[in-house]
């Protein structure tokens, strides 16, 4: 026995609105405030520490650039899949929706390579004080070949280190700064939502565009919520882009 | 439908509300079995606690004495449990889910599905909760603020503790969209916003407060996991010192923590939550007693639209005073100004509302029924917690105060005469829609007069002994230390004010299980209440309404002269359409 939900498929005439439209709308309103919590805190740490790195000295910013180009233009692939809906061509519909899951997942698949670099790449302290960074050659018990990052048109040549010369070798994780902490907590919560939005798409584009046959204007509704929040999720990302890669 | 249909995963918003009430009423007694635990170390420390003292184990209670980490573990897991677990879910999950539906005229809850789920989730994290005093070095026990550095550095209990906190801020999420949603989708033909019940006004004040004051604290609890669990130091200072040892990551790769992060940044993002959510569980109650009052003064309530905008004025200032939880913290003068300032504003409509309901009672014809008395002390108690909360406000006052026993005082004073008076009141007022029969009125009356005196006689010493200095976090409530031992005596009364008020549920325990088998049969509109639950069978069946209902009034029409009788139903036709399809 089910109950009809008034305004479920209907806009209601005074709000102008059908349930699950507002219910998304204010489902995106708690997900600012989540974002808007993490990106205060990223302001607040970033204030009261005496020196901050540069994006780029972890980051390869064309890389991040390019994956920026990704997800935005997923965003116009997603609202172009909507509006095929809206004019009645489920097969451009189908195009479309399956042009922003492989959009979504080749950045999913670039932030991937991102974070395994982050993790064969080395920060080491010699007991000296100076910092190198880059990728360990190879290393056993007593030495530690490092390839330091090319800077500046400095000499490109691996370095070899006796394990007595080594403070602390640390690998760039989350742990090994701040900004680093907040990259990986940032752009993982964003990670995890468009694994979500992909999730729910690839759900919209198989199975559940079947819903088209019976109830193509409900159909389009799931469309247009999943498309608020991609479109969500595109837009938190172009905050993190700048904050964590420019500035 | 089967039993597990119907009774488990059911999707109906009322077997939903009925099932956060059990769930809710479960953890208030557990959370209060941790106080009554706690309250025997306070009053007889060191002493061997009788008869279950053993059960507990010698990880806990060797010999029947509370060890000071177990006495910690009851202490944090008290507050979260009775916040998060059984005011809250109670306040808004049980009474929003049965009767915000029903009085607003709608079928069901928007998104029965999400309705479902929401309640699920809730579960899951009060089970996660509950199973942490299992886990090695037991419950969470850095308070329930998890304040930083100590939550970072504590015992497994602390993940747990996070992991259970996500859970329970994804069902308030799902809850408060599906309520928002509810309330402005589905309300009936002529239900227009200025009528709706106050109730209905409260509740949706309350949604849109959890929804956007609870996120806040999932990104902290987010990045407390990522200290606890990938060696960051989001709230770890640079150069921490723990038992004389420069503190080192806890995860597998740095030997060295980084540091540079901020145990103020915790404190804010945590009252970010954790100020609005006072007014979560105060809001739903001030609903509560309006609806109790109106019906049992057969009046019009006072100030019906002053009482909603100041609802909304609370709830906007609500996110505007969360630093005055921080005074003491070296944030600088400046905040404190700005914080002072607007917690004083704050308590303005807070007043409003309180005036209305308390004029609310002037020139009517009272009847004193057990819902009636909860309502009507509600607000002696909850005017005591908010008065003694103008000390708090200030800075210069508050540098005394802070961290005292008054603070207790003040802040229980709210939520225990306050807000669960309120629960009680609805419980008792609510039961016949539930159920279709009346709960016992004597049983009720010993419930009200047995927990009215009771909660005074914990509360109140707690002013006294918090002016007189007495901190809130000593484990044996003050025994060693000179300032207290002229108002130790008090810490024994208290206690057994706490057992003898366990006692006196016992009263409201028989009565509720008693009456729902055996209770008094009634209409079904015992209380011959105006507004549109009341329109409905009871126990209205699946859907609500018969046919949908047609609202022509507000929500009070009380006493209304040329009326034969002394209310008039939301859905009433008025006389002249009656007479216009006689004639």
């Amino acid at each position: 026995m089910t109950v009809e939900i008034p305004y479920g498929v209907q806009e209601r005439p005074d709000t102008g609105l059908w349930n699950a439209k507002l219910g998304m709308w204010l489902f995106l309103a708690s997900e600012v405030m989540l974002f808007g919590g993490l990106f205060a805190s990223y302001a607040t740490l970033r204030t009261y520490a005496p020196d901050w790195p540069k994006g780029s000295d972890f980051q390869n910013i064309p890389l991040g650039t390019f994956n920026t180009a990704v997800l935005i233009t997923s965003s116009i692939t997603m609202v172009m899949g909507w509006a095929s809906l809206v004019m009645g061509q489920f097969g451009k519909f189908r195009l479309y929706m399956g042009l922003t899951l492989l959009l979504g997942v080749l950045f999913l698949g670039i932030k991937a390579t991102e974070y395994r670099g982050k993790f064969e790449h080395y920060g080491v302290t010699l007991a000296d004080g100076t910092v190198v960074t880059g990728h360990v050659e190879s290393q056993d018990a007593s030495r530690v070949v490092l390839l330091p990052d090319a800077k500046g048109g400095a000499a490109h040549e691996p370095m070899t280190l006796a394990r007595s010369q080594i403070k602390r070798m640390i690998v760039f994780g989350p742990w090994y700064n701040t900004y680093l902490a907040l990259y990986f907590t940032l752009t993982g919560l964003h990670a995890l939502h468009l694994l979500a939005g992909v999730l729910v798409n690839l759900y919209l584009w198989g199975p559940g565009s079947r819903m088209w046959q019976r109830e193509p204007e409900r159909f389009t509704h799931r469309v247009e919520c999943a498309g608020l929040f991609w479109h969500f999720v595109d837009l938190v990302w172009i905050f993190l882009f700048p904050i964590l890669y420019l500035l | 439908m089967g039993f597990w249909r119907h009774y488990v995963f059911s999707t109906d918003h009322k077997m939903i509300g009925l099932q956060y009430l059990f769930t809710g009423l479960v953890f208030l007694l557990f959370g209060f079995s941790l106080m009554m635990l706690m309250r025997w170390q306070l009053a007889y420390p060191g002493k061997a606690l009788p008869l279950i003292g053993s059960w507990f184990g010698e990880s806990r209670m060797p010999g029947g004495v509370m060890l000071p980490e177990f006495y910690n573990q009851l202490g944090a897991m008290h507050g979260t449990i009775m916040v998060f677990l059984a005011v809250v879910p109670i306040a808004f999950g049980a009474f929003g889910n049965f009767v915000v539906p029903l009085q607003i005229g709608a079928p069901d809850m928007a998104f029965p599905k999400l309705n479902a789920a929401s309640y699920w989730t809730y579960f899951v994290g009060g089970l996660i909760m509950f199973a942490s005093f299992f886990v090695p070095g037991g419950a969470a026990n850095s308070g329930w603020t998890s304040y930083a550095p100590l939550a970072d550095i504590a015992t497994m209990g602390q993940t747990v503790w996070l992991f259970g906190m996500v859970w329970l801020i994804t069902s308030s999420l799902l809850g408060s969209v599906n309520l928002i949603t509810t309330v402005v989708q589905c309300r009936a033909p002529g239900m227009t916003w200025m009528r709706l019940p106050f109730f209905v006004w409260t509740q949706l004040v309350t949604g849109f407060l959890l929804l956007l004051a609870f996120p806040p604290l999932e990104s902290a609890a987010v990045m407390q996991l990522m200290d606890r669990l990938a060696g960051t130091s989001f709230f770890l200072p640079s150069g921490l010192v723990i038992s004389g040892q420069m503190l080192k990551a806890t995860a597998g790769g740095p030997d060295l923590l980084v540091g540079g992060g901020s145990p103020l940044l915790w404190q804010h993002l945590f009252w970010f939550l954790a100020h609005p959510e006072v007014y979560v569980l105060v809001l739903p109650a001030m609903g509560v007693v309006t609806e109790i009052i109106a019906n049992n003064t057969r009046r019009p309530i006072m100030g019906y639209r002053a009482l909603v905008f100041s609802a909304f004025a609370v709830g906007f200032m609500s996110f505007l005073v969360w630093a005055h939880h921080m005074y003491l913290t070296g944030m600088g003068t400046t905040m404190s100004t700005f914080f002072q300032t607007t917690t004083v504003i704050i308590s303005i409509p807070s007043m409003v509302i309180m005036a209305m309901l308390v004029l609310s009672l002037w020139g009517g014809s009272i009847r004193f029924n057990t819902p009636m008395l909860f309502a009507l002390a509600f607000l002696p108690m909850f005017g005591l917690g908010g008065l003694t909360g103008l000390p708090l406000a200030f800075g210069i006052t508050d540098t005394y105060l802070h961290d005292t026993y008054y603070v207790i005082g003040h802040f229980h004073y709210v939520v225990a005469p306050g807000t669960i008076f309120a629960i009680f009141a609805g419980v008792y007022y609510w039961f016949p829609k539930a159920s279709g029969r009346m709960m016992d009125e004597t049983l009720g009356k010993v419930h009200f007069w047995g927990t009215l005196v009771c909660m005074n006689v914990i509360f109140f010493p707690m002013f006294i002994q918090g002016m007189a200095g007495i901190s809130r976090r000593w484990y044996d409530g003050g025994a060693t230390y000179d300032l207290a031992k002229n108002y130790l005596h008090l810490n024994a009364w208290m206690s057994w004010g706490a057992w003898v008020m366990a006692l006196v549920q016992v009263a409201f325990i028989v009565n509720f299980f008693w009456s729902m088998k055996r209770g008094r049969k009634v209409s079904d509109n015992p209380w011959q209440a105006t507004t549109l639950e009341w329109a409905t069978p009871s126990p209205p069946p699946h859907g609500n309404f018969p046919a949908m209902p047609t609202v022509y009034r507000g929500a009070y029409e009380y006493s209304a002269p040329d009326c034969a009788e002394d209310f008039l139903p939301q859905h009433q036709p008025p006389a002249s359409a009656t007479m216009g399809a006689t004639t």
